[in-house]
């Protein structure tokens, strides 16, 4: 049995988590999930800026402040850390840690592919609207193809105390050691889909030991030193789902379910590199406090393909807020609102959209959300994006006049006038496998 | 009686598509789910929030059902004007509609 935690579900998530895994008890492998599809172009931007940016910046100080206990203990780490300068991370984290052996993925960044990949003939049509990849190619600024758990494994392999890989899927984190202590080889799908589905529990840290959880979220004990999930992993593909005892936190069958159906969609095809795993094969089984018993999962053929994450720029935006309060909250905050229109509409700008929320209303759940005639205060948020920077500035200067000139009773207007934000927008598209060539580098 | 009282959810998002899982707390209730929570009574609960189809699929062996509502998040992630540009919230906000249980 090998245990696997995880202790990062997305980059900005607790800087305490990973510490508390190593100190609070035993486990072999401690992975960290940094990457999400926006991640990668705030980190090729960085990258533009300066060659020796574009990973995640958390993560050399963290291997730096636990690297003694991890060699003491003699836990590996497998991190998405590398972001779009996996060999720059590495650097970095040898810095931050002399002595340490990091091995390194490669070849999942084809941003100086695109061209080749255009030449072959390959449209690398957007997979939800079907439009080529001509239609954005001058407004590129990232392109990945997401890694399975076999690169991954083979770093592993090599001995290295820490493997860094660019975007790898977040379930292949989790599901490498199993590949690379049990040996289960690519066309073992069932054991496959087993090591992945592991890894879909966990890849959103906490979210699935008691964090973000609808059942009994009051009862849930010390939330505020929550325990990150470990995986007791079994060569037979099954695995408990638990955490350390010393941490807060609940791992139940509720809390595993809820994590379950997360960012889910066709529970019977759930699509990686490695296997596409049918989460309706499978079992659970509250085994003890904390720990859960996952069995029975069956999976099927890898696909032939693999998945490009690219990021575009697409416009831009600016969303800006104030306060109106009792009596006629809302009805002020509704005028004030069509005041802000009928301004920008003076001003001939245009916008791709215009959108309007009331929060304590209906910001959230739309019509679905009772109604609320005489609230104490309500929040106007109105949100505007559109392909021309200058409008989008323009009407980030509309909403603090109102405090004066428009309907009484507005404040909130402390932080100015709201930032002008450059949308970058996600596009994914399928390439042939074999187009993506893995290789591992040492470094130590 | 409200769904919340039989069920707890979970949403996220995929792009411009926000997925609701539906959880029945007791195994007898998944039956009350499968009858109740139609994607035509979905759709029609949030109203303009959700601009395209709703889609289901069942999971008997987590007594759950997962639902993915299209076109519901203002263009989704990082285009998105809406607050909710994740549907963090569209799991919570089902809770409270009513269902029929006997």
């Amino acid at each position: 049995m090998i245990r696997i935690a995880n202790g990062q579900g997305f980059w900005g998530d607790w800087l305490e988590a990973p510490i508390h895994l190593v100190e609070q008890g035993p486990i072999d492998y401690l992975v960290l999930d940094y990457l999400a599809e926006v991640t990668m172009s705030v980190l090729q931007k960085q990258k533009q800026e300066d060659p020796n940016l574009g990973y995640a910046r958390d993560f050399p100080p963290l291997i730096g402040r636990l690297a003694p206990r991890l060699k003491e203990r003699d836990i590996k780490v497998v991190a998405n850390a590398g972001g779009v300068n996996p060999a720059a991370c590495a650097k970095a984290v040898l810095k931050a840690a002399p002595g340490i052996k990091v091995a390194v993925v490669h070849g999942d960044d084809v941003y100086n592919r695109l061209n080749e990949f255009q030449n072959k003939g390959y449209e690398m049509r957007d997979m939800d609207t079907n439009q080529p990849i001509s239609a954005i190619r001058s407004r590129i600024l990232s392109a990945n193809a997401y890694i399975g758990a076999f690169p991954l494994a083979e770093a592993l392999d090599t001995g290295a105390d820490i493997v860094i890989a660019g975007r790898s899927t977040d379930t292949a984190l989790t599901l490498a050691p199993m590949v690379h202590r049990f040996h289960w080889p690519p066309d073992d799908y069932d054991k496959l889909a087993a090591g992945t589905i592991a890894g879909h529990i966990i890849e959103c840290g906490a979210q699935c030991s008691g964090g973000n959880c609808q059942a009994g979220w009051e009862s849930i004990p010390d939330m505020a030193n929550i325990g990150y999930p470990i995986v007791e992993a079994n060569a037979d593909a099954t695995f408990t789902v638990t955490k350390h005892e010393a941490a807060g936190g609940r791992v139940h069958s509720d809390t595993v379910k809820e994590q379950l159906l997360y960012e889910l969609g066709d529970p019977t095809r759930y699509i990686t590199p490695d296997c596409i795993a049918d989460f309706t094969s499978i079992r659970l089984a509250d085994t003890g406090p904390d720990r859960v018993t996952v069995s029975g999962i069956r999976g099927g053929p890898r696909p032939p393909t693999l998945k490009l994450s690219i990021s575009y720029t697409n416009g831009w935006k600016a969303i800006g807020t104030l306060v109106y309060s009792w009596p006629e909250a809302l009805a002020k905050a509704k005028a004030a609102d069509r005041i802000v229109r009928q301004r920008l509409q003076s001003l001939g700008l245009e916008f791709d959209e215009i959108y309007t929320e009331f929060f304590g209303v209906n910001a959230c759940h739309g019509p679905a959300a009772p109604s609320n005639p005489d609230p104490p205060e309500i929040q106007l948020r109105i949100g505007v994006r559109g392909q021309d920077r200058k409008s989008v500035d323009r009407f980030t200067r509309e909403l603090i006049p109102l405090v004066l000139n428009g309907p009484p009773g507005a404040t909130g207007f402390g932080e100015g006038r709201p930032p002008v934000r450059e949308i970058v927008a996600y596009w994914s598209a399928l390439i042939p496998r074999e187009e993506i060539q893995t290789t591992v580098e040492v470094i130590s | 009686m409200l769904l919340g009282e039989i069920a707890h959810t979970r949403s996220g998002d995929k792009g411009d598509t926000s997925n609701i899982g539906v959880i029945a707390f007791e195994p007898e209730h998944y039956e009350v789910i499968l009858r109740e929570v139609t994607p035509e009574r979905v759709k029609a609960f949030f109203g303009d929030l959700v601009k395209g189809e709703v889609e289901r699929f069942e999971l008997p062996n987590l007594h759950a059902v997962n639902l993915l509502l299209h076109e519901a998040l203002g263009g989704g992630g990082t285009v998105s004007l809406r607050v909710d540009a994740q549907g963090k919230t569209y799991g919570a906000g089902l809770l409270r509609m009513e269902i029929d249980v006997d």
